[in-house]
Protein backbone atom coordinates (compact mmCIF):
# COMPACT_ATOMS: atom_id res chain seq x y z
CA UNK A 1 0.00 0.00 0.00
CA UNK A 2 1.29 3.36 -0.91
CA UNK A 3 1.87 5.66 1.97
CA UNK A 4 -0.44 8.63 2.40
CA UNK A 5 1.15 11.83 2.95
CA UNK A 6 -0.31 15.08 4.65
CA UNK A 7 -1.62 17.63 2.42
CA UNK A 8 0.10 20.93 2.44
CA UNK A 9 -1.93 22.32 0.05
CA UNK A 10 -4.55 24.86 0.51
CA UNK A 11 -6.41 26.72 -1.92
CA UNK A 12 -6.33 30.40 -3.16
CA UNK A 13 -4.31 32.34 -0.21
CA UNK A 14 -3.03 31.44 3.15
CA UNK A 15 -4.68 34.17 5.00
CA UNK A 16 -3.79 36.30 8.71
CA UNK A 17 -6.20 34.72 10.66
CA UNK A 18 -5.23 31.15 9.76
CA UNK A 19 -1.49 31.76 10.57
CA UNK A 20 -3.05 33.86 13.64
CA UNK A 21 -5.39 30.69 14.57
CA UNK A 22 -1.72 28.55 13.89
CA UNK A 23 -0.27 30.14 16.74
CA UNK A 24 -2.83 30.33 18.93
CA UNK A 25 -3.06 26.55 18.90
CA UNK A 26 0.71 26.53 20.28
CA UNK A 27 0.32 28.18 22.99
CA UNK A 28 -0.68 24.92 25.14
CA UNK A 29 2.76 23.68 23.81
CA UNK A 30 4.89 25.05 27.01
CA UNK A 31 8.07 23.25 26.39
CA UNK A 32 8.51 25.46 23.22
CA UNK A 33 10.91 28.70 23.74
CA UNK A 34 11.06 29.80 19.96
CA UNK A 35 9.31 29.71 17.09
CA UNK A 36 10.09 31.23 13.66
CA UNK A 37 7.83 31.85 10.51
CA UNK A 38 8.39 32.24 7.19
CA UNK A 39 5.61 34.01 5.04
CA UNK A 40 6.04 34.15 1.39
CA UNK A 41 4.00 37.34 -0.48
CA UNK A 42 3.18 37.01 -3.77
CA UNK A 43 5.45 40.34 -4.88
CA UNK A 44 4.07 42.84 -7.93
CA UNK A 45 7.19 42.60 -9.63
CA UNK A 46 7.32 44.92 -13.12
CA UNK A 47 8.44 43.02 -16.16
CA UNK A 48 8.67 45.19 -19.31
CA UNK A 49 6.44 47.92 -17.66
CA UNK A 50 3.55 45.37 -17.07
CA UNK A 51 3.14 44.67 -13.32
CA UNK A 52 2.48 40.71 -11.62
CA UNK A 53 -1.56 41.09 -10.29
CA UNK A 54 -1.39 37.37 -8.96
CA UNK A 55 0.60 33.79 -9.55
CA UNK A 56 -1.66 30.52 -10.15
CA UNK A 57 0.02 27.87 -8.71
CA UNK A 58 -0.20 24.07 -9.87
CA UNK A 59 1.48 21.21 -8.66
CA UNK A 60 2.63 17.87 -9.04
CA UNK A 61 0.35 17.15 -6.08
CA UNK A 62 0.90 13.61 -4.94
CA UNK A 63 4.92 13.92 -5.56
CA UNK A 64 5.08 17.52 -4.03
CA UNK A 65 3.19 16.23 -1.03
CA UNK A 66 5.81 13.05 -0.55
CA UNK A 67 8.79 15.84 -0.90
CA UNK A 68 7.23 17.32 1.55
CA UNK A 69 7.29 14.87 3.61
CA UNK A 70 10.67 14.49 2.95
CA UNK A 71 11.56 17.77 3.84
CA UNK A 72 10.22 17.27 7.17
CA UNK A 73 11.70 14.26 8.10
CA UNK A 74 14.67 15.74 7.58
CA UNK A 75 14.61 18.60 9.30
CA UNK A 76 13.72 16.92 12.15
CA UNK A 77 16.36 14.66 11.82
CA UNK A 78 18.81 17.41 11.73
CA UNK A 79 17.54 20.23 14.15
CA UNK A 80 15.87 19.39 17.63
CA UNK A 81 12.29 20.60 16.84
CA UNK A 82 9.15 20.05 19.21
CA UNK A 83 6.99 20.61 15.83
CA UNK A 84 6.78 21.91 12.18
CA UNK A 85 3.68 22.95 9.58
CA UNK A 86 4.32 23.99 6.32
CA UNK A 87 1.34 25.07 4.22
CA UNK A 88 1.48 26.38 0.39
CA UNK A 89 -1.12 27.55 -1.98
CA UNK A 90 -3.04 26.31 -4.99
CA UNK A 91 -4.68 28.41 -7.68
CA UNK A 92 -4.85 31.67 -7.51
CA UNK A 93 -2.85 34.53 -5.07
CA UNK A 94 -3.26 37.64 -5.69
CA UNK A 95 -0.28 40.35 -5.48
CA UNK A 96 0.47 40.82 -1.74
CA UNK A 97 -1.34 37.87 -0.43
CA UNK A 98 0.40 35.01 1.25
CA UNK A 99 1.36 31.61 -0.73
CA UNK A 100 3.87 29.77 1.49
CA UNK A 101 3.81 29.60 5.41
CA UNK A 102 6.43 27.62 7.40
CA UNK A 103 6.43 27.01 10.91
CA UNK A 104 9.09 25.90 12.96
CA UNK A 105 9.06 25.59 17.16
CA UNK A 106 11.79 24.67 19.56
CA UNK A 107 12.78 24.81 22.87
CA UNK A 108 15.67 26.94 21.46
CA UNK A 109 15.51 30.21 19.13
CA UNK A 110 19.23 29.68 17.42
CA UNK A 111 17.65 26.26 16.42
CA UNK A 112 14.40 27.24 14.41
CA UNK A 113 16.89 30.06 13.35
CA UNK A 114 18.37 27.95 11.61
CA UNK A 115 16.03 25.25 10.60
CA UNK A 116 13.72 28.05 9.02
CA UNK A 117 15.92 28.81 5.96
CA UNK A 118 16.61 25.00 6.09
CA UNK A 119 13.21 24.06 4.79
CA UNK A 120 12.07 27.15 3.03
CA UNK A 121 15.36 26.62 0.54
CA UNK A 122 14.35 22.77 0.00
CA UNK A 123 11.18 23.81 -0.44
CA UNK A 124 11.53 26.26 -3.29
CA UNK A 125 14.44 23.70 -4.52
CA UNK A 126 12.60 20.07 -4.09
CA UNK A 127 8.79 20.32 -4.31
CA UNK A 128 7.08 19.83 -7.50
CA UNK A 129 5.11 23.27 -7.80
CA UNK A 130 4.80 25.57 -10.45
CA UNK A 131 4.06 29.68 -10.17
CA UNK A 132 2.56 31.06 -13.41
CA UNK A 133 2.83 34.86 -13.22
CA UNK A 134 -0.73 36.70 -14.06
CA UNK A 135 -0.21 40.05 -15.53
CA UNK A 136 -3.14 43.30 -14.80
CA UNK A 137 -3.86 42.83 -18.62
CA UNK A 138 -4.51 38.93 -18.45
CA UNK A 139 -1.36 38.13 -20.18
CA UNK A 140 1.31 35.67 -18.32
CA UNK A 141 4.61 34.46 -18.07
CA UNK A 142 5.73 31.29 -15.73
CA UNK A 143 7.84 31.95 -12.93
CA UNK A 144 11.45 31.15 -12.48
CA UNK A 145 12.72 30.82 -8.83
CA UNK A 146 16.30 33.21 -8.33
CA UNK B 1 -2.44 -1.43 -21.15
CA UNK B 2 -2.02 1.96 -21.19
CA UNK B 3 0.85 4.17 -20.42
CA UNK B 4 0.05 7.34 -18.39
CA UNK B 5 1.65 11.16 -18.99
CA UNK B 6 1.05 13.48 -17.01
CA UNK B 7 2.28 18.03 -18.48
CA UNK B 8 2.86 20.54 -15.73
CA UNK B 9 3.35 23.68 -15.97
CA UNK B 10 4.47 25.83 -19.01
CA UNK B 11 4.65 22.02 -20.63
CA UNK B 12 0.60 21.83 -21.05
CA UNK B 13 0.86 25.40 -23.35
CA UNK B 14 3.00 23.09 -25.49
CA UNK B 15 0.44 20.04 -25.01
CA UNK B 16 -2.73 21.79 -24.59
CA UNK B 17 -3.68 18.89 -22.02
CA UNK B 18 -2.42 18.55 -18.66
CA UNK B 19 -2.61 13.96 -18.60
CA UNK B 20 -2.49 11.92 -22.11
CA UNK B 21 -2.59 7.96 -22.69
CA UNK B 22 -0.56 5.98 -24.91
CA UNK B 23 -0.77 2.28 -25.38
CA UNK B 24 2.07 0.82 -23.28
CA UNK B 25 5.53 0.66 -25.17
CA UNK B 26 8.46 -1.22 -24.59
CA UNK B 27 11.87 0.51 -23.88
CA UNK B 28 13.08 3.12 -21.35
CA UNK B 29 12.15 7.09 -20.42
CA UNK B 30 13.68 8.16 -23.89
CA UNK B 31 11.60 5.96 -26.15
CA UNK B 32 8.46 7.59 -24.45
CA UNK B 33 10.16 11.01 -25.11
CA UNK B 34 10.71 10.66 -28.62
CA UNK B 35 7.40 9.65 -29.25
CA UNK B 36 6.51 12.50 -27.75
CA UNK B 37 8.85 14.95 -28.69
CA UNK B 38 7.59 13.79 -32.32
CA UNK B 39 4.28 14.24 -31.28
CA UNK B 40 5.35 17.94 -30.07
CA UNK B 41 8.16 19.03 -31.89
CA UNK B 42 8.31 22.27 -29.75
CA UNK B 43 8.94 19.72 -26.34
CA UNK B 44 12.55 19.78 -27.63
CA UNK B 45 13.19 23.68 -26.68
CA UNK B 46 11.85 23.17 -23.28
CA UNK B 47 13.43 21.86 -20.35
CA UNK B 48 12.09 19.61 -17.72
CA UNK B 49 13.04 16.65 -15.71
CA UNK B 50 11.28 13.20 -16.04
CA UNK B 51 9.09 11.62 -13.25
CA UNK B 52 8.40 7.60 -13.20
CA UNK B 53 6.19 7.13 -10.33
CA UNK B 54 6.40 10.56 -8.56
CA UNK B 55 10.06 9.83 -8.79
CA UNK B 56 12.92 11.94 -10.73
CA UNK B 57 14.46 9.29 -13.42
CA UNK B 58 16.78 9.22 -15.92
CA UNK B 59 15.90 8.80 -19.30
CA UNK B 60 17.71 5.15 -19.64
CA UNK B 61 15.23 3.73 -17.00
CA UNK B 62 12.95 1.47 -18.63
CA UNK B 63 9.47 2.02 -18.89
CA UNK B 64 7.29 0.34 -16.06
CA UNK B 65 3.45 0.68 -16.03
CA UNK B 66 3.17 3.64 -13.55
CA UNK B 67 2.64 7.18 -14.56
CA UNK B 68 5.15 9.17 -16.26
CA UNK B 69 4.70 13.10 -15.68
CA UNK B 70 6.98 15.64 -17.20
CA UNK B 71 7.96 18.29 -14.88
CA UNK B 72 9.43 21.61 -15.88
CA UNK B 73 11.62 23.42 -13.08
CA UNK B 74 10.20 23.95 -9.57
CA UNK B 75 8.73 27.58 -9.23
CA UNK B 76 6.78 27.12 -5.73
CA UNK B 77 6.77 29.56 -3.19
Amino acid sequence: MKKKHKNVFIQGAISAEFIGNSIAKHQTKTSIGAHNIFLGQVRADVIEGKEVAAIEYTAYEEMANAAFDEIREMTFDKYDLTCMHIYHSLGTVKAGEICLFVFVSSPRRKVVLEALEFVVEKVKAETAIFGKEIFEDETHQWKVNS
Amino acid sequence: MNLKIKYFGMLTEVTGCTEEQFPLIEGNIADVLQLLMNKYPLLKEKEFQVAQDQVIVDIKKPISQGEIALLPPFSGG
